[in-house]
């Protein structure tokens, strides 16, 4: 259900700086909301998205509940050799999501 | 009955403390929210003792916000990114959101240049802080005022 995008080049010069961007289609249910009935909306988001590229870790971040539903983020990474970059996002009751695109470096 | 409370009386007493009691923790719950002080505290949680100098981070959001629940913001550091010399985090707090912290950000050498971008909430016109923290050590932060119009995070669904 919950669906990963991430825009990355696919061919990079050697030592070029990449930009990378990643959108994933999640509520990021803040837990201070209440429902129509006046319960509290119990509170569900992502809290850390981890990019490794070649099973290096080059960003991470932690969220809180004030980064808005489907977060969003763009970053760059220097294109050091041909592989894969690795998106992980985790979070509350057991959220986790995982995409990879690859990246062909040329000299 | 001197010395011994009529049965009003009680009833009175004890109805009286009851919705006080209630009306107190109904106003905890409204009025649980960050605060410019909370935010320091989020801020010395990160930054410990270290001093925080303006300058060489630059913090981007529209200044009037129409609307709370998506607010693009960017975060430009000034810094060479090398092994030596490179940002290690960015941190981003706000003064009127329920919760102060919004994003840490956790970036090294390989990332070439300093520069992230997200989308946030907004409860309120406020002040929203960005501080970068270096490999040497040092904290620099930026802030920008951004007034809102309509506000994220406290509605009802």
């Amino acid at each position: 259900m919950a669906s990963a995008l991430v825009n990355v080049p696919a061919r990079a010069r050697r030592g070029e700086i990449v930009e990378i961007k990643t959108l994933i289609s999640h509520p990021m249910e803040t837990g201070y909301r209440r429902s129509q009935l006046g319960t509290a909306i119990p509170r569900d988001i992502i809290r850390r998205f981890v990019c490794t590229y070649n099973g290096v870790e080059i960003f991470s971040a932690d969220l809180h509940p004030a980064i808005a539903a489907n977060p969003f983020f763009v970053f760059s990474t220097v294109a050091t050799e041909s592989g894969t970059i690795q998106f992980q996002w985790t979070g509350d009751s057991g959220f986790s999501v995982s995409e990879s695109a690859p990246i062909t470096v040329v000299d | 009955m001197s010395g011994q409370p009529s049965r009003r009386e009680f009833l009175r007493a004890t109805a009286g403390a009851a919705a006080g009691a209630g009306l107190l923790s109904v106003l905890a719950i409204e009025r649980a929210g960050a605060t410019p002080a909370s935010m320091e505290e989020a801020i010395r949680k990160v930054a410990g003792t270290a001093a925080l100098r303006p300058g060489r981070v630059k913090l981007e959001l529209p200044p009037l916000v129409e609307n709370g629940n998506t607010v693009p913001l960017s975060i430009k550091v000034e810094s060479p990114m090398t092994v030596a010399d490179h940002v290690r985090a960015i941190h981003v707090f706000t003064e009127k959101n329920p919760q102060p912290e919004v994003v840490s950000v956790h970036l090294g050498p390989r990332a070439g240049r300093a520069a992230v971008a997200t989308r946030m909430r907004l409860a309120d016109t406020q002040t929203v802080v960005a501080i970068a923290e270096l490999s040497d050590g040092s904290f620099w932060s930026d802030k920008v005022n951004v007034v809102v119009t309509l506000a994220a995070c406290l509605e009802d669904a």
